[in-house]
């Protein structure tokens, strides 16, 4: 029967240690004992005289590091098609239950990404995601990779759900918006190996022909520069 | 492993004893390697060896060492790897696989390495990525690095086979599994292979072979080297069993991932064999219906009809709320207890006035157990009345008669292993492909050892695929065909175990089913009767027909009636003769009748004038899952659950109970418990509310003694007609894919159903003066169909047309049933 009520010496006694608890620490020295009490102290002097790291979020942001995992994004091929084929790898690889997805067929009328299959609905749940990564590494045609942007708040539930057009990637320079056919003569597989560098001719005009309105077709993206340019003149 | 059907039948067999990895195993002779590895719980990877197929060790991935005793007993190592899907186990024999022999899992290796050196690994398109075995087995019997460096072999992707089936070359593994199944279990060999070497390729086989000229595929398919389309009524197997993405099916497309779907077993709702399926469903949408194995009905097997046809459920026309008419006459969304009070009140109306002319009820064909005796039970109880009636198809008091006496509450009678084993068999009215889906596949397995015959006025494709002998016999002539039937036919069917089966046709034919049944005394054969929808034979057991209470019992017995009036606790039942489906329909077209109640029934499929008989009823209730022409018709219109959202029991035509649960619970309610709701309104508790409840009551009911039933059918056979000399005979049956209500939002495999066409004798046609081109049949009604004339070997007189396929709507357009004459011109 254990004499004390102290769990710790009857632990002690139970393993047979009777030595009370020692440091391993080195012992200081006089003086060091002498000023113990108030040590602490001179960590709070000592940054008197280093430089802040206060960051003035928000008014002033500063960019995180290049790899930091921040907000998705399905990218394009250079000719504008999209990247995702709607494999659901993405949604497989999940360990929050964040991503759904649903493929489709892609047809001569509706060429979203090269190939056969394309991406009809992208949905990821910023309430449940937890920004691990490993959709990006599941991803075989690298459509989803992750941007830096972290400001993801938003004051209702249906909100935080981004849908594709929320995570698709902007038009970059040249690109044509998709659907459109791919480039004549080649396959997914050119498109896998960058073989496509820029929307063709049959491309622009196919759009020309179906989506004259398309602003991102050569000549609409010029009429929006001179107007632009024009309006601040 | 497919078990065996009824295990007590099993004789003993010979059996040998094996050592596979140390372990030793007892199998019967015969015994495939892999199937007793299997045994001992040893998986060997595979690809082409299924257990229903013949062994063809097409693939070699099943490699194992093996050694085996030669002939002075010594135990002598073969010198390669051997097939162990293909090599039969013997006494003696050593077996390593590739658990315990490195040369056996070298030599599996290898054969993964070439296997998927033409192999696209394109698996983030393919459908079939996540449940792969080429997938699984590249991981657990394959290397992780490809040596191979070259270009792959690209083929055009995908080949659409049909509509339906998409081939995509360069991912088959030529396993052969779809050809397998094409030849030896669906019987039309429509895909083989091609070329050699490298080249070598799945692809459609030349349709000439089986004489389908005239009957090719509806939709667009593209064509082989060869330039023929793959049509069957089973080719969905195919995409089942390909153990790569090479086979996939236009439907289910890219729609999802195995990860995605919540899979829950089920029972097909579109044939009376009640095939076990799994509905595999998600975010309560189903994405697609695959085959489930069951042993002892459908096997591994089911029709494209039972598996592609599920959109009906969820169309856009999808009823969800209860619908009444306004003031304006609109039918508008009311909330349910508005609905049941105003059915209430109408139905209260029609029956219980001074005056009232009375009420009917058509609940239509394809309905559960439970749901058909609580519409027979409504009828007796609410409505006082025998008006009710399954059949919305062709029916005769004969046919009523020859259910009371030998089919209603008889419970398990001929099954599919019967059917299996009989030597012979005799189809009246009946055509096991068209109209039975996996009852001829069964059929099929006995080809060569069954002899068939059919009693028909030509040998249909399904029936010259089964090698049927033809009894020649023009409609309505059947049961003279019978008493005709010759001497060795008779003798055939006097053998141990021959069956008579009898579709639901052959009740239009005046003493067929009175000739079957005096067939079947004489020759001891037993008969099965096979009718094509879900809840034909479920409502017969439940007494859904005018002259049938549950358990068999006759509605004109009073001894009958006061059996059930005691479990019913009423104090009598209505007495008085019923009338059948045709008949309710002329008495509500007359205006004999004051309400009428249709549950799951089209309009297009009635022979009667359907849409008068709606408009001249002042009351009508419309039980429906979708929007359908009654709707227009209807007063009332209240939705019931589809099949996937309900559960219940089907009782398929052996009398076996199929039960099936809820696969998407929602708040859909089923007919029973829609039918207790309004009983409850008008004062009557029904006892209709829930499975336990009916279960519990039919099992009080049970069954009863010969006295209380029908009689047996004795009409006479209907003469010869001497019909007029134009006029020719008309003969028709449902196609297995073809425009029924059921089928409907499918296009795909829409265009895998055949083609309609007019057939008729050389002689019949030599007479009309067409021998190509169309020609135009008039009947009764108000439309005439126009469809190409086709030459068959047939019975002179008759013209066959398909009942329901594109445009050959018999019913609506002719108002004509088979048996009937019809006029036939040439040209149009």
């Amino acid at each position: 029967m254990p004499k004390s009520d102290d769990v710790w010496e009857v632990n002690r006694e139970r393993d047979g240690q009777t030595k009370p608890f020692e440091s391993n620490l080195p012992k200081k020295g006089a003086i060091g004992q002498t000023f113990a009490p108030v040590a602490g102290f001179g960590v709070t002097l000592r940054n008197f005289f280093r430089p802040t790291v206060t960051e003035q979020y928000p008014r002033v942001k500063t960019p995180p590091m290049p790899r930091y995992h921040g907000r998705h994004q399905l990218n394009r091929h250079p000719d504008g098609l999209e990247k995702c084929i709607g494999c659901e790898l993405c949604a497989w690889a999940c360990p929050a239950d964040a991503i759904y997805v649903e493929g489709d067929s892609n047809t001569a009328d509706n060429q979203v990404s090269p190939g056969e299959r394309y991406g009809r609905v992208y949905q990821i749940n910023y309430l449940r995601c937890i920004f691990c990564g490993l959709c990006i590494e599941a991803c075989p045609t690298r459509a989803l990779t992750m941007t830096n942007e972290y400001e993801l708040a938003g004051p209702t539930r249906e909100g935080l759900i981004y849908e594709k057009q929320d995570l698709l990637a902007p038009m970059g320079k040249n690109m044509l918006a998709a659907p459109h056919p791919m480039v004549p003569g080649t396959t997914d597989d050119n498109y896998y190996r960058q073989e496509v560098t820029e929307p063709v001719e049959e491309q622009i005009e196919w759009v020309r022909e179906h989506r004259s309105d398309d602003p991102t077709l050569p000549e609409n993206v010029k009429a929006a520069t001179a107007a632009s340019e024009g309006g601040r003149d | 492993m497919t078990a065996t059907a009824d295990k007590a039948t099993v004789a003993p067999v010979d059996t040998v004893t094996l050592t596979i990895d140390g372990t030793e195993v007892t199998v019967p002779k015969g015994t495939m390697i892999i199937r007793a590895a299997e045994q001992v719980g040893i998986e060997i990877p595979r690809f082409c060896d299924h257990p229903a197929l013949k062994p063809v060790g097409a693939c070699r991935q099943c490699l194992v060492d093996v050694a085996a005793p030669d002939r002075e007993g010594n135990v002598r190592a073969f010198p390669k790897p051997q097939p162990s899907c293909a090599m039969a186990a013997t006494d003696g024999m050593v077996v390593n696989t590739q658990d315990t022999s490195e040369e056996a899992e070298r030599a599996q290796k290898g054969v993964m390495e070439l296997l998927l050196i033409n192999h696209p690994l394109d698996c983030p398109t393919c459908d079939k990525g996540g449940e792969c075995p080429l997938q699984n087995q590249a991981l657990s019997a394959g290397n992780a690095e490809s040596r191979f460096v070259d270009t792959k072999r690209v083929f055009e992707k995908p080949l659409p086979l049909s509509s339906e089936i998409l081939l995509d070359r360069e991912r088959c593994i030529l396993c052969q599994r779809c050809t397998r199944f094409s030849k030896e279990i669906a019987g039309d060999a429509f895909i083989d292979l091609q070329n050699r070497g490298a080249m070598q390729q799945i692809g459609t086989f030349d349709e000439d072979v089986l004489g389908f000229d005239g009957y090719g595929p509806v939709g667009v398919a593209a064509e082989d080297e060869s330039g023929k389309a793959f049509s069957s009524y089973f080719s969905g197997n195919t995409v089942q069993i390909c153990p790569v993405g090479a086979l996939t099916s236009a439907a289910y497309r890219f729609r999802s991932r195995p990860f995605d779907l919540v899979s829950s077993p089920g029972v097909s709702e579109h044939d009376s064999s009640g095939s076990a399926i799994r509905v595999d469903h998600r975010h309560g949408t189903v994405m697609r219906r695959l085959a489930d194995l069951d042993p002892v009905v459908n096997e591994d097997w089911i029709t494209d009809k039972d598996r592609f046809a599920f959109k009906w459920q969820n169309l856009d026309d999808r009823l969800t709320k209860p619908l009444m008419r306004n003031d304006e006459g609109d039918l508008v969304e009311v909330p349910w207890p508005d609905a049941i009070a105003a059915v209430a009140a109408g139905l209260a109306h029609a029956t219980r006035e001074e005056d009232a002319k009375g009420a009917a009820i058509l609940p239509g064909g394809r309905i559960t157990l439970e749901d058909a005796y609580a519409y027979g039970k409504f009828a007796r109880i609410v409505l006082s009345t025998n008006d009710v009636d399954t059949r919305s198809r062709i029916a005769s008091d004969e046919e009523q008669s020859f259910l009371g006496a030998h089919v209603a509450g008889t419970g398990l009678g001929v099954t599919f292993a019967d059917l299996e084993k009989a030597p012979s068999v005799l189809l009246v009215g009946f055509e096991a492909e068209d109209e039975g889906g996996v009852v001829f596949l069964r059929m099929f397995k006995s080809v060569g050892k069954q002899q068939v015959f059919t009693v028909a006025p030509l040998v249909s494709p399904g029936s010259a695929k089964l090698g049927a002998t033809l009894v020649p016999a023009v409609p309505g002539a059947e049961g003279a065909a019978l008493a005709g039937l010759d001497k060795d036919a008779v003798k055939a069917l006097s053998e141990e175990g021959a069956v008579i089966i009898v579709g639901e046709r052959a009740a239009g034919s005046a003493g067929a089913l009175t000739e079957a049944l005096k067939l079947s005394r004489k020759t001891g054969a037993r008969i099965a009767w096979i009718p094509r929808r879900a809840g034909e034979r479920g409502a017969v057991d439940a007494g859904a027909l005018p002259g049938l209470l549950p358990g068999g019992r006759d509605a004109g017995s009073a001894k009958a009636r006061a059996e059930v009036a005691k479990v019913w606790g009423v104090d009598d039942l209505p007495g008085a003769r019923g009338r059948d489906a045709a008949a309710i329909l002329v008495a509500a077209g007359a205006k004999r009748l004051d309400a009428l109640i249709v549950g799951g029934v089209t309009p297009s499929d009635l022979t009667g004038d359907a849409l008068k008989a709606l408009e001249n009823t002042p009351f009508v209730v419309s039980l429906e899952v979708r929007r359908s022409e009654v709707s227009d018709y209807a007063d009332v219109v209240l939705p019931v659950a589809p099949p996937t959202e309900k559960s219940g029991t089907y009782v398929n035509w052996e009398g076996r109970l199929r039960g099936f649960a809820t696969a998407i619970p929602t708040d859909a309610i089923p007919d029973h418990r829609v039918l207790s709701l309004i009983a409850r309104e008008m004062g009557v508790d029904l006892g209709t509310h829930s499975l336990a409840a009916i279960a519990n009551e039919i099992a009080a009911l049970g069954t009863t003694e010969a006295s209380a039933r029908p009689k047996a059918p004795a009409v006479k056979r209907a003469a010869e007609k001497a019909s007029k000399k134009k006029d020719l005979v008309l003969a028709s049956w449902h196609q297995l894919v073809d425009e029924g209500s059921l089928q409907d939002g499918e296009p795909y495999l829409a265009g895998t159903g055949r083609t309609a066409v007019a057939r008729v004798s050389q002689a019949t046609a030599d007479a009309l003066g067409v021998t190509d081109g169309m020609v135009t049949l008039m009947g009764r009604s108000r439309r005439s169909l126009e469809l190409p004339v086709h030459v068959t070997d047939m019975v002179d007189g008759v013209v066959w047309v398909p009942s329901k396929s594109p445009g050959s709507w018999v019913a609506r357009d002719l108002g004509l049933e088979p048996g009937d004459s019809i006029s036939v011109k040439g040209g149009v």
